[in-house]
């Protein structure tokens, strides 16, 4: 793991690895979507809107899975000093955010047929929405200062701090009476769900995780890109004013 | 010990001199208790069923205006490197720090918000279990607002930041301390909220002052 905490190395790895990763990514949700639309059956009791179902639960999926890597990337970053770790847990957050989004907005399509409401205060719903305020506070902390590293330590923190929000999602529809429904998917005595709904929804959360792996990659280049042009730009006014002087 | 002793009393004497910042905390409590009847309409039975939450809602907003000030003025005159210089561990200079600014701003409006019950006519049952949910509230309200206000210690948009990273970690204790006042003004059991916040209050006490040193830490690297 150390070896690949190098940038340069990074860089090289991270060119092999997105074809990889991009089409298997492709495959994936397109199927996914084929067979959540049209090779599934409707729900007895939901009917159709059951398939809001294949882009619901895998994005909340994602939205947890990513927060925890964030505070998980940005722990290590604070003990070890990696200079890669800030750099993911950077890239992570709006790509978490987004998913936290698509979460709470086809949520809320499916509640206003199925509950009659767009949106209902329980446990569940609130704490993803809390959830989508600490991405967005995290993002908020890195721009606002005008030192880069202390705004990557402050939110690290954060996200380290924030990461007891997300055994609360977890459970929430456990330890309340919440109008969500409890996991059907992700249960110790096995999935609840009949194998044709099953399917669909796993090749959709398969190729949720591979496109995030992509933009991933691809955002931590672009950072780390971005981090290089500064310096330059620094070194440049630097070496311009050195030569006014002579 | 003797040290943090020492910094609370520097804080408290500090947060007198500067009384005039409380005061406006404490008048922003009640501008903004007064703006909910007039906004909402004074219908007494109305305002009655609502008093709970929105007292706990201004407590809230209140203390999120004080929390910027926490370090601001230490970090900015240099005292806040020598606090961390002292032999005490900087985690006790937070926690002094928090006591303080509960003593200066958690104490005055635990004080009014009775006072404030009665203009909202809730009933005479939900006072105890009012002041008790607030006794256990807001020294976690505290104690998280020194979390944020250190992560956001010269940043350039300071008091905004703040609420934005304190409000999602508050929430729980509004929600609770909310509903330990109506189940006590309904004759339910108040017992399972109250040990909630307590919980909450036990879990700020040990990890807030670790947060927040860690940021101060950074802030002064």
């Amino acid at each position: 793991m150390k070896k690949y905490a190098n940038p340069a190395r990074f860089n090289r790895l991270a060119t092999k690895l997105i074809p990889w990763l991009a089409w298997p990514a492709g495959l994936c949700i397109s199927l996914g979507i084929f067979l959540g639309l049209f090779n599934s059956p409707p729900d007895y009791q939901q009917g159709e809107t059951v398939r809001i179902m294949y882009i619901h639960v895998p994005s909340a999926w994602m939205a947890l899975f990513i927060y925890t890597t964030m505070s998980i990337a940005c722990a290590s970053g604070l003990v070890w000093k990696h200079p890669l770790a800030h750099i993911s847990a950077r890239a992570a957050a709006p790509i978490g955010a987004c998913f936290t989004f698509l979460c709470l907005l086809t949520g809320s399509l499916w509640g206003k047929p199925m509950w009659g409401a767009w949106w209902v205060w329980d446990a569940r719903l609130t704490s993803v929405l809390i959830l989508f305020f600490l991405y967005l506070g995290f993002i908020a902390l890195h721009h606002a200062f005008d030192d880069p590293a202390r705004g990557e330590r402050s939110a690290a923190v954060l996200a380290i701090v924030g990461i007891i929000n997300v055994p609360i999602i977890k459970f929430s529809v456990d330890w309340w009476n919440t109008l969500h429904q409890p996991a059907s998917v992700l249960k110790l005595s096995g999935p609840e769900i009949h194998s044709t709904m099953l399917y669909p929804l796993l090749i959709m959360a398969t190729g949720f995780m591979l496109y995030f792996s992509v933009i991933l990659i691809l955002r931590m280049r672009t950072l780390m890109l971005e981090r290089r042009i500064r310096i330059m730009r620094i070194n440049n006014i630097y070496q311009t004013a050195t030569t006014e002087k002579n | 010990m003797r040290v943090s002793i020492l910094i609370l009393q520097r804080e408290v004497r500090l947060a007198f001199n500067q009384l005039g910042d409380n005061a406006m905390i404490v008048l922003f409590f009640i501008l903004a208790a007064i703006l909910f009847p007039l906004g909402v309409g004074p219908e007494p039975k109305f305002l009655a069923d609502l008093a709970p939450g929105i007292l706990w809602v201004i407590a809230l907003l209140a203390s999120l205006l004080s929390f910027e000030k926490l370090f601001a003025s230490d970090f900015e005159d240099g005292s806040l490197e020598q606090l961390a210089l002292t032999s005490a561990p900087l985690e006790i200079v937070v926690l002094a720090k928090a006591a303080a600014h509960w003593l200066t701003t958690g104490i005055p409006i635990m004080i009014l918000t009775p006072l404030i019950a009665v203009f909202y006519q809730m009933p005479l049952s939900g006072f105890h279990i009012l002041l008790v949910s607030m006794v256990l509230g807001t020294p976690t309200m505290s104690l998280i607002g020194t979390v944020g206000a250190a992560l956001t210690l010269g940043s350039k948009r300071g008091n905004v930041l703040i609420s934005l990273l304190v409000v999602p970690l508050i929430i729980p204790v509004l929600i609770f301390g909310t509903a330990a006042i109506e189940a006590a003004i309904n004759d339910y059991p108040t017992t399972q909220h109250l040990m909630l916040l307590a919980a909450f209050f036990l879990i700020a006490l040990v990890f807030s002052p670790i947060a927040t040193a860690s940021a101060l830490r950074h802030a002064l690297e």
